[in-house]
Parts: C-alpha cells; sequence; structure tokens
C-alpha cells in the first residue's frame, strides 16, 4: 500500500471520512467522533484452510481490491471454532513476502554456487522432465526420490507413485513424530494422529513432557489447553525449561535432560506398587500385566531421583494426582519426539501410564476419532512394481518404521550405503539442510546429486543447491485436495483459491501434472484442475460441494469417541489387548518392556542444546514473514541466570554457539540471562541463522539450532533421529571476531 | 441506563502470550510495518526453580481519567462514545505532548499520516453493532473479553464481579477501564 490504495478506496467512498480527516481544510473544526474505517473487512470472503504449519485450521479470507486484507478464523471449522494463532492471522505476510520465489529457475555454473538464470515454464519442465526421464531410462524409476513436507505434496506422491519409485519419504516422520505413533501403536493398537486425539478441554490432570504447549501453537490444542486451565485441571509440566505452559502449572518438575523415561518407570511404580492404578482397565484389556509389575519393582522414585533431580515425594505427589483425576488425566504424548535415541520406548512408557490411568477411550483422557469416508478421483490403477525403497541397507534394520525414512534417503545418496545409489531428488516445501540431522552430511549427499529439484514458496537454502527451482504459489492462490483427518468431529475442508497467484507463480497440481504430461504418465492426472479434482471426490461422497464451498467446510456425525458415550474400546494389537508386554518388540530383538538406559551430562564447559518453538513462528518456514515478526525477530541463547554470573556472562551480549564436533554457529544471536532454565542447557528457538541471503529479513538473524546437530542417536527400532544429544559451548561473539 | 461504558479483560491465568492479538490487530487495522497497537508483556519473578510468570497481553488502556486527554493540547485525544478514548486524526498536530503523558507507552506516531494513533478499542467494529474486537475474536485461549462495564449482564461484567483482578499502574490515577484478571 498504503498511499495510492488508501486514495483509491476513499476516492471510491468507501472510507469518505477517512478522506476528509487526512486532507480536509477544517482543521480544528470539529467531526464529532471521526470512526476511521480501515477497510480490512472483505468485499469477497472465501473459506480455506491454513497452510503456516500443519495444523489445517479453517479460514476466512477476506478480499478488497484483489488483495488480501486479512485472515480470521472460520467459526463452522473444527480445528478452528473462529479462532486462529499469529500465524494462522498473519498469512498475509508469506502472501506477500518481497522475497518469494518469482518464476522458475535454472542453474547456471557449478552446483552450489548460487547462480541461476530465469527461464519459462516451459523451459524448465522440459529440464525436470529430462532429469527424471535420464534417471528412469540410464538407473531406474527407484533411483529418483521425493522428500516432502505439506499438505500441497499430495500432488508430487501421486506423480512419485506413477512414475514408479518407492522412495517417498516426509521427515515429519523420522525427525519428529514418528516414534510417539509406533510408541502408542505397540501399546494401544493405534497412534495418537494429527490432529492428536487426547480430549484435553475436559481432563481434570494434564501431564505435559516437553511439549511446551502455548509456544508450540497449534490452535485447537492450545484452545483445549486453555479450556483445561478454565476447568482447573491440575497442570504437572515436566521440563528442563520454566516453558509458558509450566507458568500455568501447579507442579514444574525442572527434569534433568535426558531422564524423561526414569520419571515415568518411577510414575508407573508409585501407580502400581504404591496404589492408585486402573484395576478395572488392566484386568479386563491388559496383555502382560504381571511381567510389567515385576519390570517396575525396582524403579522406585528414590531410584528417579539421583537420574532425574525430581524428589522422591513430588513424584509420589504427582502420580497421585494423576491417579486422582483418572480416567480423565492424560500424561500427553508430545508431538516433535526425537531427542534421545530410545523415543520410541519413552512414548511406549507415556502410552503404559496412561494405560494405568485407564483413559484410553475415556471423555477427559483420549478418544477414539473417526474420518469422513471421500471416493478416490477414478483413474487407472497404479501397477505396483515390487522396487524396494533405499532408506535402510538391510530390511532387519529399524524394523518398526512404518513408512520411509528421510534421512535414510539421504544416506543412500552416498554410495556404499544401499545396494542402489539415489540419483536424483525431488523437495517439496522441504528445507533439508535444516531438517535433518547433520547438514554436513546433507550437502556432501546433495554433492553426488545427477539431478534436484525443488518446488517452494520462498528460497530456503535448499534452493540454492538446486539444479530446478519451481515456484509454487502460496495456499492461498490454489486449490488443493479435499482434508479429511481422523478427529472427533469428522469433518471435510476444502482449500479453495482466494487471490489469483502472483509473478509467475504454479499450484502444485499443475505442476506435477505438466510434468505427468511430459513422462507419459497423463492417464494418472485424467482431472481438469484440482478444483475438478476435489469437487469430484466430495460429489461421490454425497457432499453438497455448493455447501461445500460456501462454508469452506462439511462435518459428519462421529461414532462415540468415549466410554461415556457408548464407545467399546478395541485394541488393534497382536493380542486384541493394551500391552504392557510386548512380543513383538521382544521378538525384533527389542525391550519387551520400557529399560532406561542414561544419556550422559555435558562435559565441562558445555551446555545440553535445546531447541523448540516460539508462537509466532513454524520453524524456518515462517521466519522470513515480516508481518509475523513484529513480536518476535530473532531468536536468543537461553542461559541460566547463576551460570551467566559464574561466567561472568552478560544478558543481551552476543554470541556463538560451538558443538562438540568444533562446528560453530555461522552468525551470533544475543543471550537472554534468565531464571527459567536449569544450568546445564542452553534454548533456542529453531529455524533462525539462515544462510539464504535471498530471504533477506531471515538472512543471518541469530543462530541456526540444525547446523550445530551433528550428532544424532538414531532409534533402533524405527529409525528417528534423536537430536537432543549435542552439547555447545558459549563464545563471545568479540572473542571469536577478533580472532577472526 | 447507564451510557456505555466499553472495558477489557484479559485473563492471565490463560493467555500463553501467542500474540496472535497483535497480528490480528495489525490486519484488521491494516497497520504499516513495524507499527503495532497491542504488545505482550511477560514478568518472571523468583530464583531458579521456585518461579512465578505472569503473561499479558497489553494496549491502551482507555482510561477514565485519561493523562492523555489533559495533555493534548488541541482536543484530538478525547473521550468519545462507550467511554473509549479516540484521537481525531485532523484535530492531532503530533506534538507528542500524550505520548510523553501516558503512563503506558500505547501510543505511537504514524509516520505516514504524523499524527499520533493507537488502540480504538476497534469502534469501526463496535460502531457497526459487532459485538468483539479484533484481538478478541482472535485469541485461541479466550483471554480476551470486550464489552460494557455498565451492563451488569455483559461477560466482562462478570467476569470482573467473579474474578480477582487488577489495573496497571493504578497509582497514576489513571482509572484504567482494562483490567487484567488474575
Amino acid at each position: 500500500m498504503e498511499r495510492r490504495e488508501f486514495l483509491k478506496i476513499g476516492g471510491a467512498g468507501a472510507a469518505g471520512s477517512v478522506l476528509l480527516g487526512g486532507l480536509g481544510t477544517d482543521w480544528f473544526g470539529s467531526y464529532g467522533d471521526e470512526i476511521k474505517d480501515p477497510g480490512s473487512d472483505g468485499e469477497k470472503i472465501v473459506p480455506s484452510f491454513c497452510e503456516l504449519c500443519f495444523w489445517k485450521c479453517g479460514i476466512l479470507a477476506h478480499v478488497r481490491n484483489g488483495r488480501v486484507t486479512k485472515i480470521t478464523g472460520n467459526p463452522k471449522h473444527p480445528l478452528s471454532r473462529g479462532r486462529l494463532c499469529p500465524r494462522g492471522a498473519g498469512g498475509t505476510g508469506l502472501l506477500y513476502d518481497p522475497d518469494r520465489l518469482q518464476q522458475p529457475l535454472v542453474r547456471v555454473g557449478k552446483r552450489g554456487q548460487q547462480k541461476f538464470e530465469a527461464v519459462s515454464w516451459d523451459t524448465a519442465l522440459d529440464e525436470v522432465a529430462e532429469g527424471f526421464e535420464k534417471i528412469r531410462r540410464q538407473h531406474g524409476p527407484e533411483h529418483l526420490a521425493l522428500f516432502y513436507h505439506g499438505f500441497g505434496a499430495n500432488w508430487m506422491k501421486h506423480l512419485f507413485k506413477a512414475y514408479g519409485s518407492p522412495n517417498i519419504s516426509a521427515p515429519s516422520y523420522a525427525q519428529c513424530r514418528g516414534p510417539r505413533d509406533v510408541g502408542f501403536d505397540l501399546t494401544f493398537g493405534s497412534g495418537v494422529g494429527s490432529p492428536e486425539n487426547t480430549d484435553m478441554a475436559n481432563t481434570r490432570c494434564l501431564v505435559l513432557i516437553g511439549n511446551h504447549l502455548g509456544e508450540n501453537m497449534h490452535n485447537t490444542q492450545v484452545q483445549d489447553f486453555s479450556e483445561a486451565i478454565r476447568n482447573r485441571a491440575d497442570l504437572i509440566v515436566v521440563d528442563p525449561r520454566f516453558s509458558v505452559a509450566a507458568s500455568k502449572a501447579r507442579y514444574w518438575l525442572p527434569i534433568r535432560p535426558g531422564s524423561d523415561l526414569a520419571l515415568l518407570l518411577a510414575w508407573a511404580h508409585v501407580l502400581v506398587h504404591e496404589g492408585g492404578y486402573d484395576r478395572e482397565t488392566v484386568n479386563q484389556h491388559g496383555y502382560g500385566f504381571d511381567a510389567f509389575r515385576e519390570h517396575l519393582k525396582s524403579h522406585t522414585p528414590e531410584w528417579a531421583y539421583p537420574r532425574t533431580g525430581i524428589k522422591p515425594a513430588v513424584i509420589r505427589e504427582t502420580a497421585a494426582l494423576m491417579a486422582g483425576a483418572a480416567p480423565r488425566a492424560i500424561v500427553h504424548p508430545g508431538r516433535h519426539v526425537t531427542w534421545y535415541g530410545d523415543d520410541t520406548q519413552r512414548s511406549r512408557m507415556i502410552a503404559l501410564v496412561n494405560a494405568l490411568l485407564g483413559s484410553w477411550g475415556r471423555r477427559g483422557g483420549f478418544l477414539v476419532p473417526s474420518q469422513v469416508e471421500l471416493a478416490d478421483y477414478p483413474m487407472p490403477e497404479i501397477r505396483k512394481n515390487g522396487l524396494q525403497p533405499a532408506d535402510r541397507p538391510a530390511a532387519s534394520q529399524y524394523p518398526l518404521a512404518d513408512t520411509v525414512l528421510a534421512q535414510g534417503l539421504c544416506n543412500a545418496t552416498i554410495p556404499g550405503y544401499h545396494d542402489y545409489d539415489l540419483k536424483g531428488w525431488m523437495v517439496y516445501g522441504s528445507n533439508l539442510p535444516t531438517t535433518l540431522p547433520d547438514p554436513r552430511k546433507t550437502y556432501e549427499a546433495i554433492r553426488k546429486l545427477d539431478f534436484l529439484v525443488t518446488i517452494d514458496v520462498l528460497p530456503a537454502e535448499i534452493c540454492g543447491w538446486s539444479d530446478v527451482v519451481l515456484p509454487e504459489c502460496t495456499y492461498l492462490e490454489r486449490c488443493d485436495d479435499l482434508h479429511n483427518p481422523y478427529y472427533k468431529e469428522p469433518y471435510v475442508a476444502v482449500r479453495q483459491k482466494v487471490v489469483e497467484p502472483l509473478h509467475q507463480t504454479k499450484p502444485g497440481w499443475w505442476i506435477a501434472r505438466e510434468l505427468a504430461d511430459r513422462l507419459g504418465l497423463e492417464q494418472f492426472f485424467p482431472w481438469k484442475d484440482s478444483e475438478e479434482y476435489a469437487m469430484e471426490r466430495a460429489h461421490g461422497a454425497g457432499l453438497d460441494c455448493e455447501t461445500l464451498r460456501r462454508d469452506g467446510v462439511a462435518t459428519g456425525v462421529s461414532p462415540p469417541t468415549c466410554v461415556e458415550d457408548g464407545l467399546r474400546p478395541e485394541f488393534w494389537t497382536d493380542s486384541g489387548k493394551i500391552e504392557f508386554y510386548s512380543n513383538r518388540l521382544q521378538q525384533a530383538g527389542f525391550d519387551p518392556m520400557p529399560v532406561y538406559t542414561d544419556h550422559g551430562d555435558p562435559p565441562a564447559g558445555y551446555f545440553r542444546l535445546l531447541f523448540g518453538r516460539t508462537p509466532t513462528h513454524t520453524f524456518g518456514r515462517t521466519t522470513n514473514n515480516r508481518l509475523l515478526s513484529e513480536t518476535f525477530k530473532g531468536n536468543e541463547v537461553w542461559l541460566n541466570a547463576e551460570t551467566a554470573r559464574l561466567r561472568g556472562l552478560k544478558h543481551g551480549e552476543q554470541v556463538y554457539l560451538q558443538n562438540q564436533d568444533g562446528v560453530r554457529s555461522s552468525f551470533s544471536a544475543p543471550l537472554k540471562v534468565t531464571e527459567r532454565i536449569r544450568p546445564d542447557a542452553v534454548f533456542l528457538v529453531h529455524g533462525y541463522g539462515r544462510k539464504a541471503r535471498e530471504l533477506r529479513f531471515a538472512f543471518g538473524r541469530g543462530i541456526d539450532s540444525a547446523e550445530l546437530v551433528t550428532q544424532a542417536k538414531v532409534d533402533p527400532i524405527m529409525g528417528g533421529t534423536g537430536m537432543n544429544v549435542n552439547f555447545v559451548a558459549i563464545l563471545r561473539a568479540e572473542d571469536v571476531e577478533e580472532v577472526a | 441506563m447507564l451510557e456505555q461504558q466499553f472495558g477489557m479483560t484479559v485473563d492471565t491465568r490463560t493467555c500463553v502470550g501467542c500474540a496472535a492479538c497483535v497480528i490480528a490487530c495489525k490486519t484488521e487495522n491494516r497497520l504499516a510495518e513495524g507499527y503495532v497497537r497491542n504488545w505482550i508483556t511477560t514478568q518472571t519473578r523468583g530464583r531458579f526453580p521456585e518461579l512465578v510468570m505472569t503473561i499479558r497481553s497489553e494496549r491502551c488502556n482507555h482510561c477514565r481519567s485519561a493523562a492523555c486527554v489533559r495533555a493534548c493540547p488541541t482536543g484530538a485525544s478525547h473521550y468519545a462514545a462507550g467511554g473509549t478514548v479516540q484521537v481525531t486524526g485532523s484535530k492531532c498536530t503530533g506534538c507528542k505532548a500524550c505520548m510523553a503523558a501516558c503512563p503506558y507507552d500505547a501510543r505511537y506516531v504514524d509516520e505516514q499520516s504524523g499524527t499520533v494513533d493507537k488502540c480504538t478499542f476497534c469502534n469501526h467494529r463496535t460502531s457497526r453493532g459487532m459485538a468483539t474486537t479484533a484481538c478478541q475474536e482472535v485469541c485461541p485461549t479466550r483471554s480476551i473479553v470486550f464489552g460494557d462495564l455498565n451492563d451488569p449482564d455483559s461477560e466482562i461484567s462478570h467476569l470482573l464481579a467473579q474474578r480477582d483482578w487488577y489495573t496497571l499502574k493504578p497509582d497514576a490515577g489513571t482509572r484504567p477501564s482494562h483490567y487484567f484478571l488474575k
């Protein structure tokens, strides 16, 4: 804006008083109350769903003079209920980001030199198709991998299946949520999904373990969290940091990092051996409980105390709180849980404490959600070719992984890891150097590639290393597939185009179809456009398309979600019961019941590196969003106040971090000297310290936690990469820069 | 019946300081880059690990005895309908006397217009009969409640009757219409 549009609106008479107020000559005259209409209400309001994170809240996008002025929550959508988190409200900051990719780019010069030439879509797509075709002809389709994140990836996944590659992977599994779902699945026969099936709004006791709700802003979860607080639920927060959630809690347990499993075992010990567990649930639905009881015997609160730093009395009091509230009690499974490499077992132990509380399938505990079923768009079946993914060198590795592992595909690009090497990547909306552990290895893999194409909205680091960069339009400029997640109120939501794509950007569905046409796969893309595709599916499910378009969402009827409503709980485990003892784990060579391992302490002069979120950002995806950065412009290094005093470090001074492998952060960040963290750890909001210069706002702001994660402990059960195993030293910026 | 006296409560028990209110205010009021009309304040007391933290979403307090109104030499800052404090842009010379007088640092000079601006309690919405401000509408924790303090049946009146509350800098004698629930 602002001036030109301002006058235009005034001239159109929509805000005449503004014009008069601004330019009137009656300077000290009386106009009574001059109410300025900022003009943000839409002439047109389009319902859709958000993509600033991956929760997919319903939004209403207001459009005026062809511009999206504001985005509000859709009151009809079960995930937003008319409200949004800051990121959702700040979607225009992405749409109008001046640093957006604007046209297709093709690399000139050597890979990684970051030199590109703007080309037409035809030229770019021809080049991508040629790259794919070459790999298919010379090596076979399995030599091409897709990495993805985000809802729009559905089109690319479909393209890859048609192309014939089994190497399709999202880092949101092995770098984030995977261990949790495997741990719960092993116990209850079902993962927790997204949105998680916790009934926080109705709980009487909520336990959060390293889960910083309120800083991690999944809208509905935080709404339900606030409802729990309003309902005076007892809140127990386990976190080395005094998080926002901890500040709301009845108990904050500032646990020694890495020892959560010991605390969980001790809680279970108290519930089983000192009383309070739900005997009825255990007797009716439990499998292997006697062995579990025996296993817990030695795990007393006194045993846990030296490991966790949590006093036995506090362990007993908090266990009693949970038992008193049960079955309306939740030990929350968390979301980003890849911490120490034994994360599946820790997640399983969380599931088992919930089992002892009898909260699965109970109101105020864990609900059993359902889904509105949708018809597939009619098209020829994609024939399976039997090709195996390259993410694991042997089939016996990570036997319980139920998806392809992203870091495994990265490894398989470096010769010698698997029977065959990956030769090409397509990367959709996933900035791998800040996503996978040890970016040095990611760059090594990238150097080995014959071909790398990136599809993104912003010029992330990965774009600079690509051969072709395809600029996708944002979620506000395209229609996508329908969204019908498992949820307590099942629904179907539609993503609708709010405004025409800016610049020369194109929607993902179009990119996928254009590539399919060039690869001879057009029969798998038989639809006119994404809108026709989505509406055909909705129509096939018996939904009224007009209503769906008007409301942005259609809700279904839910079967009972909890015992209180008539649910008869079923457990899809091998035994058909809640498995306190897991034969599956035992047969695969793992501990059938969780066993504590110590993850050590930082060496002298070092701190454990912990990282997490701030409410206004979805890691690196939003740190260039200038609107969202009004309240959080860059990260800080959190350091305990007493520790800082002993070392003579001052609040606000610029520091670098250097890890145990000698890797130093590329940039510095101010030190946040605070009482809100343990003396043995430092904390960073991740997604900062961006190295892509084209991200003109985010470039060089703060420290990138990902580049310091050069070590990861891989979970042997499912391949999750535990990333909280790195230690850093704090270097004063003035000392570092003097040497340099 | 008494005239309307608009006010706002923020529940500090549920507010997580996510700043959705800040972003929604910015887009609702189409504020240029660099300007905000509301903000988050976090106060931590105590020593590790015995800590207490308060989080507040803050804005203009729409005082009933407003230092800014007294300080304004042109009458631009005034009490308006609903007992709110507003700035008439056409009367404002940008002298900043109000900014110096305001104990809450709630005002700024908009570089484009050269006049002082601040939270209006979304009077462009309420004057059209809407019940909510943009910050209240977006708030995912439902911590923000706007309403008529003179209406004994309003949600805000009920909250103030039922809950312990405080105002900011009561010693300044400004009688804020903005309350914080404990």
